[in-house]
């Protein structure tokens, strides 16, 4: 099947890459070399191409090359099933990151309509251990994938929720300002709730037969804090927002709605939350989950998405790599993955692009090694 | 630059802060003004002096004219019963260029939000609550832009006169006229759907 492909990437004072560039094609990308080279950076270049702040969830003023520090740009030529576009992004003297798509300035979220792209980064190893907060935004990347539009029900809830949290922080007491804020935050929130269910059906089908060792699956559902039953459409939301006023104004913040429910996920064929299994199985859930991502889009939409896999080879062994780079080839994605040295990749071949990133005096040096 | 002419250089950075000029514009405007001082510059200068004598926001409606009282609050025959608002005045001055509404208009002065402290005594509503009942007001339309603040601030003046039992409209959201919908966000063509009509 064919993906979605970066057949081009250049990078401008961006993090340790003073000037890069580097050509591509269909096949997946094998980059290697030593720690703090910058291949995380290529890496992060590319979720850059989808909306949102990367991987590392940075901001614009991070990602800047220093010590020069006068801002950055990303530009990339993405082939798909819909013909190839040239996109761009940068930022400025510190200011938020600007899009531009196919020479006209465009907005983040745009950029979900033309490119899908998913990660599996180190950061996320601690996922099912560490807080909500990091596993809602693991699910909302999910739901865009399938559903652009979802990132804007996303911004529009957060947006209103600022003003209702500021409002309770004051102690005002206006119930048609509640009111007004509340029906903004129900409508979102309906749309967010469905669009969650609705990706997790879709994910639960992919993973249907597929689930082995090496990519187990997982019984995926949304929780809820206090046991409380997400509320059925946005009436029943904006209702539950009112009546929990009293409860909000004590607590100083809203303490109903999405942006409280929580990703549980269960290893399936042992029946044990993946927060109580081992590390390895932690880790393989992660990326058995991405690979279902991956698998659902390539059916949705005929192609494949871009798979950002860091420093996910090094900690497979060999059989394991095997059948992950045999899975990548079969969905005919377009996989940039980073490992330490070029044995990891070995066993793909010619199947793969090998770039190696070397340090020189502070700046990152990109070198393709084989056409 | 002007070789040392600090009165040009000051009408300069004056002008590079209006909206949609900047420091290169600025200067070719300031250029082209004194080129054609007896046609424009004079003219200019004189007409901002008499509006920064007289311009003065209109006591009932918050428009901006030379009168306490507005050209448009002004006008008897403006009194159909019909009351837009708007956010902002360049919003009024928009749809007067249409000539289509006959009634009168009500300026918010922006939208509600907590985040900016800007609450509803920030705004005229109060005043539009009273003006309902003054000038016996049977429908109200809410001509707030699509924003999250203007909708919050749409909702908002709906519950507040909800109880004065007048009809409460908002302007349509759709294809704007001579619009492609290959062009169109997913949500405008959501809207327009919802908001079709017979034809």
């Amino acid at each position: 099947m064919a993906g979605l492909a970066v057949t081009s990437l250049s990078l401008s004072h961006f993090r340790s890459h003073r000037s890069a560039r580097v050509a591509a094609d269909t096949r997946p990308v094998a980059i290697f070399g030593p720690n703090g080279s910058g291949k995380t950076n290529l890496l992060e270049a590319l979720s850059l191409l989808s909306p949102g702040r990367g991987l590392r969830r940075a901001t614009a003023v991070e990602m800047a090359r220093l010590p020069e520090s006068i801002g950055w740009k990303i530009a990339a030529t993405v082939a798909g099933p819909h013909g190839p576009h040239e996109i761009a992004t940068w930022s400025e003297g510190g200011a938020a990151r600007q899009v531009a798509i196919d020479d006209k300035a465009a907005t983040q979220v745009a950029l979900g309509r033309i490119l899908q792209v998913l990660w599996l980064v180190p950061a996320m190893d601690r996922l099912w251990t560490e807080g909500a907060e990091g596993r809602r935004r693991f699910l909302d990347r999910m739901v865009m994938s399938f559903e652009p539009s979802h990132a804007e029900a996303v911004l529009t809830y957060e947006k209103a929720m600022r003003e209702r949290n500021r409002l309770l922080k004051d102690q005002r007491r206006d119930p048609a300002w509640y009111a007004a804020l509340e029906a903004q935050m129900a409508r979102a929130g309906a749309q967010i709730q469905s669009g969650r269910e609705r990706s997790l059906a879709r994910i639960a089908r992919a993973q249907e037969g597929a689930g082995t060792a090496t990519f187990p699956a997982a019984d995926l559902a949304l929780s809820d804090p206090e046991g409380r039953p997400a509320p059925e459409d946005a009436g029943a939301l904006a209702e539950a927002l009112a009546a929990g006023r009293r409860r909000d104004l004590a607590a100083g913040r809203t303490l109903t709605g999405p942006h409280r429910a929580d990703l549980e996920a269960t290893f399936a064929a042992k029946g044990i939350p993946a927060r109580a299994c081992s590390t390895g199985e932690q880790k393989a859930l992660l990326l058995s989950l991405v690979l279902s991502n991956a698998r659902a889009l390539a059916e949705d939409t005929g192609a494949s998405p871009i798979l950002l896999l860091d420093e996910v080879a090094a900690h497979l062994d060999a059989d394991r790599r095997r059948a992950l780079h045999a899975e990548i080839l079969a969905l005919g994605a377009q996989a940039w993955m980073t490992g330490t040295g070029a044995e990891l990749f070995a066993d793909l071949g010619p199947r793969a692009r090998r770039l190696q990133v070397s340090d020189s005096a502070g700046t990152s040096v990109v070198t393709t090694l084989d056409e | 630059m002007t070789q040392g002419s600090p009165e040009i250089e000051r009408l300069i950075e004056l002008m590079a802060r209006l909206p949609g000029l900047g420091p290169r514009s600025a200067r070719r405007a300031v250029l082209q003004l004194i080129r054609k001082r007896g046609a424009l510059l004079v003219p200019l200068a004189e007409a901002m002096q008499a509006v920064a004598a007289t311009a003065q926001e209109c006591v009932n409606c918050g428009n901006i004219g030379t009168d306490s009282l507005c050209g448009i609050c002004g006008n008897a025959a403006r009194a159909t019963g019909e009351l837009c608002i708007v956010e902002d005045v360049a919003d009024l001055w928009a749809m007067e260029r249409a000539h289509v509404f006959k009634g009168r208009y009500h300026v918010l002065g922006g939208t509600l939000s907590a985040l900016d402290s800007v609450g509803p005594e920030e705004l005229r509503i109060p005043r539009l609550v009273e003006r309902i009942r003054e000038e016996s007001i049977s429908e109200v339309i809410l001509a707030l832009n699509a924003t999250i603040d203007g909708l919050t601030t749409a909702h908002y003046i709906a519950e507040q006169i909800e109880p004065l039992g007048i009809r409460v409209t908002s302007l349509a959201q759709g294809v704007p006229i001579g619009g492609e919908l290959d062009y169109l966000d997913e949500g405008t063509i959501t809207a327009a759907l919802r908001a079709r009509r017979a034809l």
